[in-house]
């Protein structure tokens, strides 16, 4: 009753007399119009509340942006925290075999004289680094490690930003590693653990496949000084195989100079090799699937910097001296090999 | 993984327990053994812990194990404590014609480790059962020279006797 008031209404608002029938018609034609005039109104409110919507469609996607680039940074900072605790003993062990398995049937790897690592107390083993961002003496050297001593000796290996924030940071972390920092190394050593490094890094790591048989740490001595302030011996860990993994060109410098990789990411190489499955293989961003290689890893006797080289050393003198006996070794290795990749 | 071997040594289960109960002698008859080494005052018995480490492929595993079961020259069973899951076991037992039956038990794994566990134990079976059975026969060929060893000495003895 109420609506067929209003309607009445309506119609005489809209010029409607006093028949009903007409009132009625004409009631009917406000109605008409008032739906009409609904739907305009409604229209517009539709194109007002798409603008609206559209806003805050585009507000919500600047802030899940905004968000979301929030998380990856805050994710990135997180990874990059040498959080010892995210060593996973258990972990570790649970992979153990399938660490196995790769090392001894496909790399047939072998790992020599680890009596040379002091039995306990924190330790810093040096490496020659090879074998592009998949590094197989590394993991190689892990398995080793870790059923020597057992998982539950805490061991730590330091590797370059880039690897740590790669989706494979979870599980590395698990087994050890941690960003590469003269705080993390010390942080790792002050906890009393046993630290693996490559002086030579990323240099080192992406060094044309014929200079395989070259200890090259590119004059860095961090490592002596770390030794030194920690007060732990140093252990030279040579390996040979990982520059056979791939077909290693060029460490690419001229190319990260010039695409400012450098300044941007850290990055003094953006190497170029050719590798399995990329064929061409440009900065090995997503690794690549190692040729099988043999891995043969020596670990040498320990150096206690202070008792060779007196309580002031001179660090030249020490870098000559372990990359020296390093390359001594690696050269022994070498001479041992008759093939490339069969060993 | 369970693995089983055994040889007949010509010698009684006395000589051949004494041979077994000395940790020292592990490096020289077990094969792929790189370590075997007395953990902690007790040096065997019941109890006793070792830490040992035997190559397979690319590691050297094992750990630390201890003595489960002791029954003087017939069983001694040990258990790892840390390390790659292990239990081993040796049995031995005396044949009518004087000769002893030694039989080497080994089962191991790594719990939780999934399918590739289940295939490292699989692959790892071929190895380890040739360094069983090299270390059983090296344990007879030492056994057996101690035993030839001490019967000539008895038979010197008698005849400076005489």
């Amino acid at each position: 009753m109420a609506d067929e008031q209003t309607v009445s209404e309506r119609a005489k608002q809209n010029g409607g007399g006093a028949n009903g029938a007409l009132h009625g018609r004409l009631g009917s034609l406000g109605d008409v119009g008032r739906v009409g005039g609904g739907l305009a109104r409604a229209g517009g409110e539709f194109v007002r509340s798409g603008r609206r919507f559209g806003g805050a469609l585009a507000q919500a996607g600047q802030q899940a942006t905004a968000d979301a680039a929030s998380r990856a940074a805050r994710e990135v900072s997180e990874r990059l925290t040498a959080d010892l605790d995210d060593r996973d003993p258990d972990h570790l062990r649970e992979q153990l075999p399938l660490l196995w398995l790769i090392a001894s049937f496909w790399f047939r790897g072998e790992v020599r004289d680890l009596g040379n690592i002091p039995e306990e107390g924190p330790v810093l083993m040096v490496g020659n680094h090879s074998g592009g961002n998949m590094t197989p003496d590394t993991f190689i050297f892990t398995l080793a490690f870790s059923t020597y001593f057992g998982v539950e000796r805490a061991f730590h290996q330091l590797a370059h930003n880039l690897v740590m924030a790669s989706p494979f940071a979870r599980l590395l972390r698990s087994g050890g590693t941690v960003a590469a920092s003269p705080e993390n190394a010390r942080t790792a050593l002050e906890s009393g653990a046993a630290l693996l490094v490559y002086p030579g890094g990323d240099w080192e790591v992406h060094r044309p496949t014929r200079d395989r048989n070259k200890v090259d740490f590119a004059g860095r001595k961090g490592f002596i000084r770390l030794a030194l302030d920690a007060d732990v011996p140093i252990v030279p860990v040579v390996a040979i195989g990982g520059q056979e993994t791939a077909l290693f060109i060029s460490r690419g410098a001229w190319l990260a100079q010039l695409l400012g990789a450098d300044r941007l990411l850290r990055l003094k190489v953006l190497p170029i090799s050719l590798a399995v499955p990329w064929g061409l293989n440009i900065g090995d961003f997503f690794g690549h699937i190692p040729l099988p290689a043999k891995i043969t890893v020596e670990v040498l006797e320990p150096i206690d910097v202070r008792e060779q080289f007196g309580d002031d050393p001179d660090l030249n003198e020490v870098y000559d001296y372990v990359t020296r006996v390093m390359q001594e070794t690696l050269d022994t290795l070498a001479a041992e090999r008759r093939f490339p990749v069969i060993g | 993984m369970r693995l089983n071997e055994s040889i007949v040594i010509s010698a009684p289960p006395k000589l051949i327990w004494g041979y077994l109960a000395e940790p020292s002698n592990y490096l020289h008859f077990m094969s792929g053994v790189t370590r075997w080494e007395v953990e902690g005052e007790q040096r065997s018995g019941l109890g006793a812990r070792y830490r040992m480490l035997i190559r397979v492929g690319s590691a050297e595993v094992g750990g630390l194990i201890e003595i489960v079961e002791w029954n003087e020259e017939r069983d001694m069973a040990w258990s790892s404590v840390l390390g790659v899951d292990q239990r081993g076991r040796w049995r031995l037992r005396q044949l009518p014609d004087g000769r002893t039956r030694v039989e080497l038990r080994f089962a191991y794994g790594v719990a939780g480790s999934g399918i590739p566990g289940w295939i490292a134990e699989l692959f790892a079976a071929p190895q380890l059962g040739g360094h069983l059975r090299r270390s059983l026969q090296q344990l007879k060929r030492q056994v057996e020279h101690e035993q030839l060893r001490a019967e000539a000495a008895a038979r010197q003895r008698e005849r400076a006797g005489v």
